[in-house]
């Protein structure tokens, strides 16, 4: 424990508004703390400098998953082991109960939330990318009130997100697709369980007479931040995905991602993995 | 003999099992003493320079803090192990990143870790080694005068003179990595010490003799008074068979200076940093063959990098240098060998000892002799497997009995070869996941080499009470591998006992004779020996006595044992060991019997390569092995399953990551071990050719997966996908490359 | 030097058992709980949330105790190795443990079988597969995790033949 423990303090508002007040009243003076697997982390290795919390855990309001004809609502606070549980987002997201089931370990899916996922912005995390795919929107809430912003141009910056200081997410909003789309989820990990990625791919997309109609492509560890391969879907749209189109793609993807060396893996191997990730992609939509 | 036995060969539920699933199995970190301060180590970042200055900076009670430094050691400024050049506090140089400066002790850990980081060392730095080459290369002096911890030169016949008449010479080039021990339990010692009562530590050890050794030089006190306890200990795999004695000697020079009992717990950034791993490798083959496939000469280059001090790296060079040209019959051998010196933390004991490294380059070498004679590998092997009455490349005849050729058979048919070998390739044109198979055969010698078990002259000794309980008293350490239970096991049978009436003491070196260290095979095989000689010899004595009569159960053993304590006083047996006398060794031609017993194996690894992401995943896994006797089939398999699972992370993805002489990765989100998801069924097969000098015919077993595993895995890597693998880990990133270079 | 912030009560349930715990707000729940006598069961592997040597039950579900602070711990049920047995009486998975060599060195065992156990709980009888998946986070260095497999599958016998 390399932290000087004493220093730290946790408060533990009594529900949402209260906790809104305290983050408005001195904003960025005290930071939301939901199921700690990243800050005790930090906390451990003693690179964790904030020192105020707000333990947000037991916000009922940040609970549960709400279903709609139209969405399928997220709160904030819905761990990784809620949404494996989930069967409509089985169903209908499975990019997303997926990238859960490959987020660390049962204990760590037991404590670990979507809204802190996002918020911590990790350009590794495994659920970000499966959101952009399925066009997420987050609710953001402060006393001022609440905003909708696209989950799409969140980032602006390696670990830089639009969540204002006096701000908490309150909830992930998918919109629910009536028709048929082609799921593809591929996280290349330093093993096969608990692993961080060294490429992170999610796909999905809806193919009308053998063409792609509608494409979302989003990878994660390849970027400061995880992104949607934008250049790389306009490639694709409108085309059958032969060998040539598919050649095309990845050489825009390779212009696209920006993939680094670091001690997990190097930039020559995940540009190499991700243009194959697509290439896999698209077969498997094409059959 | 009886061949019945009723203790040998059943699987004894584990001695100390009851105390271990429910969580009062007492390790270092549980145990409390009254008053005790936390200890923590000021370390270096760089790796190599003098130093100028500590300094201590504002913001801290440092009046509250016992502090010390090399000044402050009563005895020599060493760990004294095979020679005493590694200081216990880096004094006026450092050598290696993360090497030991000061250290501090205080009441409150959290405050200890604040003033850990205010204390700053001033250091001007000196260039640096970090790479074999540039050590052999002397590009900067580093160690003694040629940065050559010690070399050794093996040969037999006359390698020389083979080439001229070879169909066939096949060079090749291999390389193996550092490799971190990563028991799951973190070093930490307790210790006590003052001037009047001497030293105890309590802690997470494999040799508690080796730390008293160490600590009776730190403070210059006699043998007397220098104590040493094992503490349950959550595994070891040679990584706490050296290093203990630094850490012992830290926390026993704070408990010194403070008067009071001091807590050393690494947590597991440091423990990763600052601690031995396995030496890496380079060794280089040149092979003469015939035609038809006969070994005609190796020429062997190998090299280990030792780190910044010697610490046991002559050893771990023996082992590998006598281990280095396998269990084949070749009439021309030599083997030039070095250990040598750069600025890295020091390497040290791991599993194999070595061996791992030097059978990883000979057998991914003989596949390709095979390939290029155009045999199959199987085919190589058993044209030049050894057999009994031929003699090993240092000059040991074969005298046990052997079968190479058998256990080979059996595991390639256990494990499917031939049909797969025959329907991977039909399936690998259709498929972007290349499926191959490969294997590994090799031997591994048990016990210290040569004339080492002479030298280490370990003694136990076997006690029985009035109430009839038996207690064995030996230096071995329980570390998950079974000391416990075997030893139990084997006075058991010896006795005809239950192993209920069988006490394994708690090695205190107050209270245990030295059985020598907790390594190499040695245990079961060497220890073990003692222990049924000992018992032996009680029950003996019971006998002649008259007290106790043939087919005696066990009221009666107690009644006899009381009646013999009542008129005689005491009934002990302490053995000490005896070198046969038909082995011999020369240390200084490096000839002769290496090894009383060896272990001969043969495992086969089947895996499938993604070629999209050059992962690769190890399908299936069969372990053959002849080792004497199976004590316990439960604790045995157990050995091998868990020492396959360290082979597949040393050949696939235990990767240190290295920059300037520090590893980077050292948390255990980056350096990466294999989960419960990444192990294959792991299939075991025993046989047995009983040993005669061993207890009930058992060799030694422990080190013995940690050879084979990697390069059958790199031989079924090389099979699946057609490419030459050379080093290891065989990481995605590497193959990848590799893939990717042949295909361009 | 920081300010120190002023410690806190934490009332929650350990093992069936009422307890207070004194304890910095963001100190780790592993080192709080190994301070109760008696509880050093649960041990410290990595402090990073890897190796899950430091597993325990939060509210009925596995969690790595080292990365959950003292504060969040407030109001909950926990429950620790200690807690496993019944008045002495081992459960299946730790007898089948002792028995099929499922603990080697010990120190992975408590927390591994913390998710056994939690494992069997949701799930009776799993499949080879699915008790892979279910001890994924729990780290074992020395067994190669083959025989801790074979003592799950020995506890789901037992309870099998128990029902």
């Amino acid at each position: 424990m390399r932290s000087y423990v004493p220093a730290y303090e946790m408060e533990t508002p009594r529900d949402l508004s209260n906790a809104l007040h305290l983050m408005a009243r001195e904003p960025g003076d005290w930071k939301p703390f939901a199921g700690g697997t990243d800050l005790m982390v930090l906390l451990e290795a003693g690179k964790l400098p904030h020192r105020k919390f707000l333990n947000i855990w037991n916000l009922r309001e940040l609970r549960g998953i709400a279903v709609t004809p139209e969405h399928v609502t997220i709160a904030a606070l819905t761990t990784y082991s809620d949404v494996r549980r989930h069967e409509l987002l089985a169903r209908e997201f499975p990019l997303l109960s997926r990238a859960a089931a490959e987020t660390g370990s049962i204990a760590t899916q037991n404590r670990g939330t979507l809204g802190g996922n996002i918020a911590n912005a990790s350009p590794a995390a495994d659920s970000p990318p499966a959101l952009l795919v399925y066009d997420a929107e987050l609710e953001l809430v402060s006393t001022s009130g609440t905003r909708w912003l696209p989950y799409q141009g969140f980032w602006s910056g390696y670990k830089q997100i639009a969540l204002r200081d006096d701000e908490l997410i309150r909830a992930i909003r998918l919109p629910r697709r009536n028709n048929i789309w082609s799921h593809f989820y591929r996280k290349v990990g330093t093993r096969r369980a608990q692993a961080i990625s060294k490429v992170c791919f999610a796909g999905a997309a809806l193919l009308e007479a053998g063409r792609v109609a509608e494409v979302r492509i989003a990878l994660g560890s390849v970027a400061p931040m995880v992104l949607r391969a934008i250049e790389t879907e306009q490639i694709l749209r409108g085309d059958k995905p032969t060998a040539a189109v598919v050649q095309r793609a990845q050489e825009t993807l390779a212009l696209e991602i920006t993939p680094i060396d670091d001690m997990r893996s190097t930039a020559r191997y995940r540009l190499r993995i991700a243009q194959n990730l697509l290439a896999e992609f698209c077969e498997r939509i094409a059959a | 003999m009886a061949n019945e036995t009723h203790q040998i060969g059943k699987s004894v539920p584990r001695k100390e099992g009851r105390e271990k699933v429910t969580g009062s199995a007492r390790y270092v970190d549980d145990l409390r003493f009254p008053d005790t301060l936390y200890g923590a180590t000021v370390r270096n970042s760089v790796p190599r320079g003098k130093i100028l200055g500590i300094h201590f900076q504002a913001g801290i009670p440092w009046d509250e803090f016992t502090i010390v430094t090399a000044k402050d050691i009563p005895g020599k400024n060493c760990i004294a192990l095979l020679i005493e050049d590694q200081p216990c506090l880096a004094d006026q140089q450092v050598n290696h990143p993360e090497e030991a400066i000061l250290l501090l002790a205080h009441p409150d850990k959290y405050l200890l870790e604040e003033a850990r980081r205010a204390v700053r060392i001033e250091i001007e730095p000196l260039p640096a080694i970090f790479a074999m080459e540039d050590s052999l290369a002397r590009k900067q002096l580093i160690w003694g005068e040629d940065n050559i911890f010690k070399s050794y030169q093996m040969e037999k016949g006359d390698v020389d003179s083979a080439w001229s008449s070879a169909a066939f010479i096949v060079e090749g080039q291999y390389e193996t990595g550092a490799q971190e021990q990563l028991y799951i339990e973190p070093q930490g010692m307790i210790a006590q010490a003052n001037a009047t009562e001497g030293v105890t530590v309590w802690g997470s050890l494999q040799c508690p003799y080796y730390v008293h050794k160490a600590l009776v030089r730190l403070f210059a006190l006699p043998k007397e008074k220098i104590r040493v306890v094992q503490t349950e200990t959550g595994g070891g795999f040679g990584g706490k068979e050296e290093y203990p004695s630094m850490i012992a000697g830290h926390a026993a020079l704070l408990a010194w200076k403070s008067g009071k009992t001091v807590k050393i717990i690494y947590d597991r950034a440091e423990d990763m940093v600052a601690t031995t791993k396995r030496h890496p490798s380079r060794t280089r083959h040149r092979t003469a063959v015939t035609r038809e496939g006969k070994l005609l000469a190796m020429d062997i280059d190998f090299t280990i990098d030792g780190g910044a001090y010697e610490t046991l790296s002559p050893v771990v060079l023996s082992r590998g240098t006598i281990h280095a040209a396998g269990p084949y019959e070749c009439l021309n051998v030599r083997v030039r060998s070095r250990a040598v010196a750069t600025n890295a933390p020091p390497h040290g004991a791991f599993r194999g000892f070595g061996a791992p490294q030097s059978v990883f380059a000979l057998e991914r070498h003989l596949d390709r002799v095979a390939a290029t004679v155009g045999i199959s590998p199987e085919e190589l092997r058993r044209r030049n497997f050894i057999r009994e009455g031929q003699t090993l490349a240092f000059g040991q005849v074969v005298r046990e009995k052997v079968d190479m050729h058998q256990l080979l058979e059996r595991a390639l048919e256990l494990s499917g070869y031939h049909e797969k070998k025959k329907r991977f390739p039909l399936e690998n044109s259709r498929s972007p996941i290349k499926k191959g198979i490969g294997f590994a055969s090799f031997l591994h010698g048990a016990g210290f080499t040569g004339s080492g078990e002479e030298y280490l002259a370990s003694e136990a000794l076997v006690r029985v009470s009035r109430d009839g309980k038996v207690r064995v008293l030996a230096g071995s350490t329980e570390m998950g591998q079974g000391t416990n239970t075997v030893f139990a096991q084997i006075a058991a049978e010896a006795l005809a006992l239950d192993c209920e009436q069988i006490e394994i003491l708690q090695p205190d070196t107050a209270q245990v004779p030295n059985s020598g260290p907790t390594v190499a095979s040695r245990t079961t095989m060497i220890v073990g020996k003692l222990v049924e000689t000992a018992a032996l010899a009680i029950q003996k004595s019971l006998m002649e006595s008259g007290f106790l009569k043939a087919g005696y159960d066990a009221a009666q053993f107690a009644v006899a044992c009381r009646q013999y304590l009542d008129k005689f006083g005491a009934l002990e047996s302490l053995v000490k060991y005896q070198h046969p006398k038909d082995l011999h060794w020369d240390d200084a031609t490096y000839q002769g019997d290496a090894y009383g017993a060896y272990a001969w194996a043969v495992y086969v690894a089947e895996v499938s390569v993604d070629t999209r992401t050059a992962e690769v995943r190890v399908e299936d896994f069969v372990a053959v092995q002849e080792v004497g006797k199976v004590i316990n089939p439960v604790l045995a398999a157990g050995q091998i399953e868990g020492g396959v699972a360290q082979g597949i992370g040393f050949a696939l993805s235990e990767n240190v990551v290295w920059q300037e002489g520090r590893m980077i990765n050292g948390q255990m989100t980056n350096y990466i071990m294999p989960t419960s998801m990444d192990v294959p069924p792991i299939r075991v097969f025993f046989e047995e050719i009983p040993y005669g000098t061993g207890p009930a015919g058992a060799k030694g077993i422990g080190e013995l997966p940690l050879d084979g595993t990697a390069p059958a895995i790199a031989n079924a890597i090389a099979n699946a996908t057609g490419v030459d693998i050379r080093e290891i880990p065989i990481t995605p990133e590497k193959l990848s490359d590799i893939l990717e270079s042949v295909h361009v | 030097m920081s300010e120190v912030t002023r410690k806190i009560q934490v009332q929650c349930e350990i093992n069936g058992r009422p307890a207070t715990l004194d304890a910095y707000p963001m100190a780790r729940l592993l080192d709080v709980i190994r301070e109760q006598p008696g509880l050093t069961g649960t041990k410290e592997g990595c402090g990073e949330g890897e190796c899950g040597a430091c597993a325990i039950e939060l509210n009925g579900a596995l969690v790595n105790s080292c990365l959950v602070p003292a504060a969040q711990a407030n109001g909950a049920r926990i429950r620790t190795i200690e807690g496993i047995a019944d008045h002495g009486c081992l459960h299946a998975v730790q007898q089948a443990f002792v028995t099929h060599g499922g603990a080697q060195c010990g120190i992975c065992t408590p927390g591994m079988i913390l998710a056994a156990v939690n494992l069997l709980a949701r799930n009776p009888q799993p499949t080879e597969t699915q008790i892979r998946e279910g001890l994924s986070g729990n780290l074992c260095r020395c067994t190669g995790y083959t025989k801790i497999f074979e003592s799950v599958i020995e506890a789901c016998r037992a309870n099998r033949n128990a029902a």
